[in-house]
């Protein structure tokens, strides 16, 4: 028997289990790619707005943290807006997919059964590897020919596929390689998303740190963008140049991380990681005796990783502060636009204040759906037969994911606080404002948080998809993207963020806080009055 | 002395599942109760009626006195609960979930948890994720036994646990027995109620088939007997308490009841018996003689 003996039938029902999740993911990401960029192609009918736009998102430090301007036409301004984005999301299907049929298979016992039957040692990462790469290569032919559609160049359309998909191909690898160290499909998703985040840093501090080219349209990245497979994507420069070479890097780390993870399997035994597991403590610290203690506990991964994700973006976005000072034309109106002043340093530090709080908004749903995994995991029952209501539950829960998010606004704040106050002089001035600006902006992230815990109590089947959909959806229509997209007022009225203080630009009104919050209150009592009235729904 | 858990007519439906259809149920204080069924016969549903976790369709519920949907924490803190399968955070160890428990619970004895936690041999500084399925269960049971409460409520409790682990189980249950308190027992295995319960109902597809004492239950007790004897089965069939005996393939097959034991075996000792194999019945051969069909 082969090592990979038996790969083809674990492709077959790899193929079976996700031929909808995947397929909802190309189509989705295809179908937004295409939407943008059709939007920006009407939008720039006159090619001097192109030329000016293009140049701010070349000269804007802040705007080439998240794209790489390639030259003024229509597909390269769509590939400064969208490529990090795509590579990103590209990159969480292959990490999750791989980790579904790796480690996640393993820790359920799934892979114990499998094995037993005529399979090779490396069969079922081989099927992994074999699905994901197939599905971001789908994923590259539809982006290709969703670019297409709306007008681009062929060349350009599937140079930005490819590399799109280059990323989730690197992605795949590297999720192999964790799928081997960590013991659980939670670990091993963990940390192939912190290189993610690493890949993103350091692709843009890479072009923040590049260099603008005499017409000011295009932008040559400094060296910390090719340590990134996000930065490899940038390079191929779709509708800039479309090099076809850069996608080989992507290859490479393929090849390399299969080889490691190969190894790593050799040499660890079934159902552990290669990090072993040390042994902990014996009895229960005081805090982890409460029920606000054991979510605590459960949230604390979470909340390690995101709180040095908001101080980082902080520190950054703080530094930015800067050349925003200086910043003119579109740039200068988006940040008026979004901050809600025209006085532009108190307009960005608004508007920076707002992403965060929309960041905070991700971690609360990420560790309020735990609510459901609780529920559905079956850890919940042995908790609720003891003298805990399901209400005290909740709540424990609820209130350790609001201090969670209390806190990475903090970090963000005296992150952006300390970094102005580097560029523009007075820290503690700086660092004061922005705290107590960032703490206005709670009540829009606990509306968010509040529809978790509503649809828990109510939907506790949809909770997760619902949850993360109405993020997005809050997110898109807000402010950040709302009035880009031309949306209504009506439909950006529907966003929580759109509400959220624009302090320190303006004065914090007290209805729109107020009315959040009592949102917020009502959509928490909906979910734990309709949590307390309804059968647990528990694993068999 | 008013039963503990008394359960009538309870219907509960899933979808179009009749888990439950009109079950009755009655734990006398101080007893060790069994809850014998096959699996699917709504054991567990029953048990998650009785914590509250389940909301019941139909029929009454009385646990420790209070109606266990309404008043749910405050009968928590006066029971303990092992579920069938033990699901537990991955990233804590047993001792912090024993402990975690213990505490939210109440009545949570620190000596008794070090006594347990040796006498089932326990590692309490391991993670979750790294315990078999007998260690969760070992977890649990921990967790249930360390506290002092009136009632215990165990879901198929050593489904996961090996020979010697289930000899120091039925010693704990036995000491709680001692100590006045009520179990309640859900299990599959009729030798392990009738080792360790005062009484016992059985279940089957959500309605109590019989219930009563093991000495009511006496017809559940026949002793089924296979022997070869040199003379074949002259007249044994015709003994008083013998029941469904014949021949096949050179041996006797036999039920006893047990008060006839000794008359039968006196007469296969007179047949010039060579070999014999006694045994109690399972469940399934229990199900197919009294309720005509087999395991569901």
């Amino acid at each position: 028997m082969s090592p990979l003996t038996g790969t083809g039938a674990l492709v077959g029902l790899a193929v079976r289990r996700d031929r909808v999740t995947v397929l909802a993911w190309v189509a989705g990401l295809a179908f937004f790619a295409a939407a943008t960029t059709a939007l920006w192609a009407a939008d720039f009918g006159d090619p001097a707005d192109l030329l000016r736009e293009t140049r701010i998102t070349a000269t804007s430090p802040g705007i080439r943290l998240l794209g790489l301007a390639s030259g003024a036409s229509v597909g390269a301004y769509a590939m400064v807006r969208n490529f990090v984005l795509l590579a990103v999301l590209a990159a969480l299907m292959s990490i999750f997919s791989v980790t579904r049929h790796t480690r996640q298979s393993e820790e359920t016992g799934r892979t114990e059964l499998v094995r037993a039957a005529v399979v090779g040692r490396h069969a079922a990462l081989a099927a992994a590897l074999i699905v994901t790469v197939a599905a971001d290569v789908v994923l590259a032919f539809a982006l290709g020919g969703a670019l297409l559609l709306t007008g681009r160049p062929v060349a350009g359309s599937f140079a930005a596929g490819c590399a799109v998909g280059a990323v989730g191909i690197a992605f795949a690898g590297i999720a192999a390689v964790t799928g081997q160290l960590s013991g659980s499909a939670r670990g091993a998703n963990g940390q192939a998303a912190g290189v993610l985040g690493a890949a993103f840093l350091a692709a843009g501090v890479g072009n923040m740190a590049g260099t603008v080219d005499p017409t000011g349209l295009r932008v040559t990245s400094a060296w910390p963008a090719w340590l990134s497979p996000i930065g490899w994507g940038q390079q191929v420069r779709p509708f800039g140049g479309d090099h076809w070479w850069p996608p080989a890097l992507h290859v490479v780390v393929l090849l390399g991380a299969t080889a490691a993870a190969v190894l790593l399997t050799e040499r660890r035994d079934f159902g552990l990681g290669v990090l072993a597991q040390r042994p902990g403590p014996a009895h229960a610290g005081p805090v982890l005796r409460r029920t606000t203690g054991l979510a605590l506990r459960l949230q604390r991964g979470a909340l390690l990783g995101w709180s040095a994700g908001l101080l980082g973006f902080g520190l950054i976005m703080g530094g930015l502060i800067g050349q925003v000072a200086d910043a003119t034309g579109t740039a200068r109106d988006w940040y008026v636009r979004m901050g809600g002043s025209d006085e532009i340093v108190d307009a960005y530090r608004a508007s920076i204040l707002q992403m965060a709080a929309m960041a905070a908004a991700m971690y609360a749903v990420q560790v309020l759906l735990r609510l459901r995994a609780e529920e559905a995991g079956g850890p919940l029952e042995p908790v609720l037969a003891t003298a805990v209501s399901r209400l005290r539950w909740t709540a424990g829960h609820l209130a350790a994911a609001v201090a969670g998010v209390v806190v990475l606004l903090l970090l963000f704040a005296v992150g952006a606080g300390v970094a102005a106050g580097a560029v523009l002089g007075d820290p503690a001035g700086q660092t004061a404002t922005l705290v107590s600006a960032a703490l206005v902006q709670i009540p829009a992230v606990l509306v968010i948080a509040a529809v978790v815990v509503a649809l828990c109590g109510a939907r506790p089947g949809a909770a997760a998809a619902v949850s993360w959909a109405a993020l997005v959806a809050a997110i898109v229509i807000g402010p950040l993207f709302g009035p880009t997209l031309r949306l209504p007022q009506w439909a950006q009225d529907l966003s929580p963020f759109t509400h959220a203080p624009r302090a320190p630009a303006l004065p914090v009104p007290a209805t729109p806080v107020l009315v959040l919050l009592a949102v917020a209150a009502t959509l928490t009592l909906t979910g734990l009055l309709t949590l307390r009235r309804r059968d647990l729904v528990l694993p068999a | 002395m008013t039963p503990t858990i008394t359960v009538t007519g309870l219907t509960k439906t899933f979808g179009t599942v009749r888990a439950l259809d009109g079950l009755d149920l009655t734990v006398a204080a101080g007893q060790v109760h069994g809850f014998l069924g096959p699996n699917g016969a709504g054991k567990t549903t029953t048990l998650r009626i009785l914590l509250g976790l389940l909301r019941r369709d139909g029929g009454r519920v009385s646990v420790l006195g209070g109606d266990p949907w309404h008043d749910a924490v405050a009968l928590h803190r006066r029971l303990a609960y092992v579920p069938g399968e033990v699901n537990l955070w991955p990233n804590l160890t047993g001792g912090e979930v024993i402990d975690l428990l213990g505490t939210l619970r109440g009545g949570f004895d620190p000596a008794r948890r070090a006594e347990l936690l040796d006498r089932f041999a326990l590692d309490p500084a391991k993670r979750c994720r790294a315990y078999s399925k007998g260690n969760r269960q070992k977890v649990a049971l921990v967790a249930a036994f360390a506290s002092d409460v009136e009632l215990y409520l165990l879901d198929e409790p050593t489904s996961g646990l090996d020979p010697l682990m289930e000899t120091v189980f039925q010693d704990v249950v036995r000491g709680l027995r001692r100590a006045g308190r009520t179990v309640l027992l859900s299990s599959h295995l009729l030798p392990e109620v009738e080792a360790l319960c005062d009484s016992v109902t059985i279940v089957r597809a959500g309605r109590a088939a019989e219930s009563g004492t093991f000495a009511q239950l006496r017809h559940l007790r026949r002793t089924m007997i296979v022997a070869e004897t040199a003379t074949g089965i002259d007249g044994l069939g015709g003994l008083p308490g013998v029941h469904d005996a014949h021949y096949e393939d050179g041996r006797v097959h036999l039920n006893v009841d047990e008060d006839q034991l000794a008359a039968v075996l006196r007469r296969l000792a007179d047949l010039r018996v060579r070999t014999l194999v006694s045994s109690p019945p399972s469940l399934e051969e229990l199900f197919l003689r009294h309720y005509g069909a087999g395991v569901p």
